[in-house]
């Protein structure tokens, strides 16, 4: 059976704290860790992007999958902050892993589910035998505009899993996507920074398609809350993922072990993803896990994934998400995001 | 602003460090040469550069060129990778008490720089703490 | 080979020359080159330039010069070593004369800095390393000679005060210069409180940005002594290359293709090292003055800083270095450095020195230096 065969993440070492930022533009700073269970997220070098954390998410990927880049069919990078308007992120990531020429590539945009319908065409392009195997990425480095309540979530990382039909490490057993026409959150074209319509974020968007497809893959599989170990939702926040699992009947110890966010932020495509990642890195033969993603616009997709037997060989042959997000990480001033983020006027 | 073909050119090298490697006298050259420097022999075969090594020299750069400015100040250093051959770039993610000869690091792929705001964005490897 | 002698010398103020152009620079020193040797003629002029191209927008530069000095159709050629571009002028000027193809050659230096910022020098500057490996990465040279500092610190146990004391006697002599950029003293304290460049490079250890020239007039020795001028003669040449890359040098504090340069000029001026009374060496960071002095064989490998240390190289030392003030303090306009090395060498020899005079200089020394010492050049001057 088709599946995940290896994965992989990365995120950048800076963070930046909820009070930092609040204390700049006089917020409330315990209010937002009460309510939006926030700490801290994480913030890209000026010399780190969407490309550069795919390609180190992915050489990870590689690490566990052990197989020869060159049997890669397809590389998918899924985000909302692609470098380049025009031109493809995939193809520096399909170089720098030594995956090209033979290779189907394309950048995927869904705000925070680009990742996940990555994965979802992968996964598809192996189980149809059109490729040996499939990689998927979801990775951003997004900008909430300066004051505005994202800037305290917007964060960077990246996740990369590689699908085949041998030496898999997690077998996709169901897949289901639930999608609408709903603008809660969007950036125009030559636009900087996104916009969004606030508390109708919440209902009609992120849990209404979120319940949409984790009801609809369960009805789908058969499958009810309890067969579960573990279960990742989005996380555009800390407090939505707990919310939503409630609302769908997930205790919170399915859910904790891949809830990243307080200390991460949202990283966007890379978000549920990055969960999956934090999971496997903990998950035994045998574990069910239930992934579902949410990206404005708006949409969710669902992948029943067990865990086999090879997951024991290869957790430790690539960092695992929790050190990357607990180890070696430095704190930056709003003076330094500022300058990284490249929100500072500068001569031309 | 160059024409993108003089990095595009560069790729293999800057991307997945691919060097020559002599078949003659073992000379491992990055980038490719045509020539042994060692040996005078003038067949190479394709190899790939050790990702992880010791650092031997280096400092911070507190003037840079104005391609840099945003990175500034910068350390940057040559190691000794794995493999024996010696290779120069930036190293990044490591504060600068800690920068010391002997320091052992690993490749990471990053952004090198732009050109301006429009232009080619320029990638490839740089030192992280191992 | 005929013996080959410099009959005229001619360097202006340098400095940041607002009001004149590369061209005006040039012309002024070159007829001054002129008037000193008294010649009416020129069969043939070299001119050294690292890169008038990024500086001025402007090529094909030995025409333009050859044209404001009233010499066409005078055979011109522009060499370029990057900051040796002015030593191998001066070989180019030496081998033409020598090999009897020119009786009289003017040998040009030149360099116009200051029309582009600070940034657009740096990057000039740094088209001297490997752009595609060492460039690429945002390395300066200034990065580049502070490496090697590291490495020599790491090695030898070079202080930081060593290096400070380099720049500190260089400005000490170039203090006694009239026509240095900066004639003036200055401290171990100034050095080491001043602006980090790169680590553990202060700019006070970096020679500056400048505008200047230099020239000097050869022809035969045979001519010259019956011209009755006062007769320095070139004896000594040696030219050598390493590595453009500093990553690929087997030891980073050492100076290869300094060392062989000077080999190669002192056995064919059959001298050895301890014979020369003066020195005036490429001192283009104060790493670089501490790495010749143990490439040039002055002082064993790895005791440069001690030497300074000890006033072995200060003007009334043992070896003399850099009585002009060097690099550092003189000025540094690339293409024109290693022609006025050779410029203060000839007014040594001759005993026009004034204040900073080596007292019976006979011999004199230069080395001229590329890169981090990818190229080198050494040539021996001796009075007759």
């Amino acid at each position: 059976m088709a599946g995940i065969v290896g994965y992989g993440a990365y995120i950048p070492r800076n963070r930046i704290k909820v009070e930092e930022i609040a204390k700049v533009w006089g917020a409330d700073a315990p209010g937002y860790k009460k309510g939006l269970m926030l700490e801290e997220k994480s913030v890209p070098s000026p010399d780190q992007d969407t490309i550069t954390m795919a390609v180190e998410a992915s050489k990870n990927a590689l690490k566990r999958a052990g197989i020869d880049p060159k049997a890669i069919g397809a590389v998918y990078v899924g985000s909302e902050s692609h470098p380049y308007a025009v031109k493809p992120s995939g193809t520096v990531l399909a170089e720098a892993i030594n995956a090209t020429p033979e290779v189907h590539t394309a950048d995927l945009e869904f705000a925070c589910k680009a990742g996940t319908e990555g994965m979802f065409i992968a996964l598809s392009l192996v189980q149809v035998g059109a490729v040996e195997y499939g990689l998927a990425v979801g990775a951003d480095t997004s900008q909430g505009a300066p004051g505005d309540a994202l800037e305290y979530s917007a964060a960077a990382g990246a996740a990369a899993f590689i699908f085949g039909k041998d030496k898999v490490v997690a077998e996709a057993l169901q897949t289901y996507s639930f999608t609408t026409d709903t603008p809660d959150f969007w950036r125009r074209e030559y636009q900087y920074y996104p916009q969004h319509g606030g508390r109708f974020t919440g209902d009609p968007a992120y849990f209404k398609h979120i319940t949409g497809a984790a009801e609809g893959i369960l009805a789908k599989a058969g499958m009810k809350p309890a067969d579960f170990d573990y279960v990742i939702f989005h996380q555009p926040n800390g407090k939505f993922p707990f919310r939503v699992g409630e609302m769908l009947g997930f205790t919170k110890k399915q859910i904790e072990p891949g809830w990243l966010v307080s200390k991460l932020g949202n990283t966007y495509s890379a978000s549920s993803p990055l969960g999956l990642t934090a999971t496997l890195d903990i998950s035994k033969p045998g574990d069910m896990i239930l992934i579902v993603s949410y990206g404005s616009g708006a949409g969710s997709d669902a992948f029943i994934f067990r865990v086999t037997e090879r997951i024991d060989e290869v957790k430790a042959l690539a960092p695992k998400t929790r050190d990357l997000l607990d180890k070696n990480k430095v704190y930056i001033d709003y003076g330094v995001y500022a300058k990284y983020r490249r929100k500072i006027r500068k001569a031309e | 602003m160059p024409n993108p073909s003089k990095y595009w050119r560069e790729i293999p090298q800057r991307y997945r460090l691919e060097a020559g490697k002599c078949t003659k006298c073992g000379f491992i050259a990055f980038p490719p040469r045509l020539v042994c420097p060692q040996c005078g022999n003038r067949k190479f075969e394709k190899t790939k550069l050790a990702d992880s090594g010791t650092i031997l020299t280096f400092t911070i750069i507190r003037v840079p060129p104005h391609q840099f400015e945003d990175q500034a100040p910068y350390a940057v250093g040559i190691a000794e990778l794995d493999d024996g051959v010696r290779l120069t770039a930036q190293i990044v993610d490591c504060d600068s008490g800690v920068l010391k000869i002997g320091m052992r690091v690993r490749i990471e792929f990053r952004k090198i720089y732009e050109e301006g705001a429009a232009g080619v964005i320029y990638y490839g490897y740089k030192f992280v703490p191992a | 080979m005929r013996d080959v002698a410099v009959i005229g010398i001619g360097m202006t103020k340098w400095g940041e020359l607002w009001e004149k152009s590369l061209r005006t620079i040039f012309v002024e020193t070159a007829l001054l080159a002129i008037d000193d040797a008294g010649v009416d003629r020129l069969d043939s002029m070299v001119v050294g330039c690292m890169s008038s191209g990024l500086f001025i927008g402007q090529e094909h530069l030995t025409s333009l010069l050859s044209d404001y000095l009233g010499k066409n159709p005078v055979p011109a050629a522009r060499v370029e070593s990057a900051c040796s571009s002015g030593g191998l002028a001066l070989r180019q000027g030496f081998i033409e004369v020598a090999s009897g193809m020119s009786d009289i050659v003017l040998v040009g230096g030149v360099e116009k800095m200051t029309d582009v910022t600070g940034c657009e020098a740096t990057y000039a500057l740094g088209t001297a390393a490997d752009q595609e490996y060492e460039g690429y990465h945002g390395l300066t040279f200034p990065a580049l000679y502070a490496m090697m500092a590291v490495a020599h610190m790491h090695k030898y146990g070079t202080t930081r005060e060593q290096l400070a004391m380099v720049a500190v006697k260089n400005h000490e002599n170039g203090s006694k210069n009239p026509l240095a950029q900066f004639p003036f003293k200055i401290s171990v304290e100034a050095v080491l409180q001043s602006v980090l460049v790169a680590d553990p490079l202060h700019i006070l250890d970096c020679s500056p940005i400048t505008d200047g020239a230099a020239a000097v007039i050869l022809c035969p020795a045979d001519m010259a002594k019956k011209m009755k001028k006062p007769v320095v003669r070139i004896t000594g040449s040696g030219h050598a290359t390493d590595t453009i890359a500093l990553s690929s040098r087997k030891d980073m504090a050492w100076l290869e293709s300094t060392h062989l340069a000077g080999q190669k000029a002192l056995a064919m001026a059959g001298q050895k090292i301890g014979d020369i009374d003066l020195f005036e060496v490429h001192d283009c960071f104060t790493i670089a003055e501490i790495m010749i002095t143990e490439a040039l064989g002055l002082v064993e490998q790895g005791r440069g800083g001690k030497a300074v240390e000890e006033g072995l190289t200060a003007l009334k030392g043992k070896f003399p270095v850099n009585p002009s003030g060097g690099l550092k303090a003189k000025g540094h306009p690339v293409g024109a450095t290693g022609v006025a090395q050779a410029v203060e060498v000839i007014k040594q020899l001759r005993g026009e020195a004034g204040e900073r005079q080596v007292k019976g200089a006979k011999r004199g020394l230069t080395q001229n230096m590329g890169g981090t010492g990818g190229s080198s050049l050494v040539h021996v001057f001796e009075a007759d």
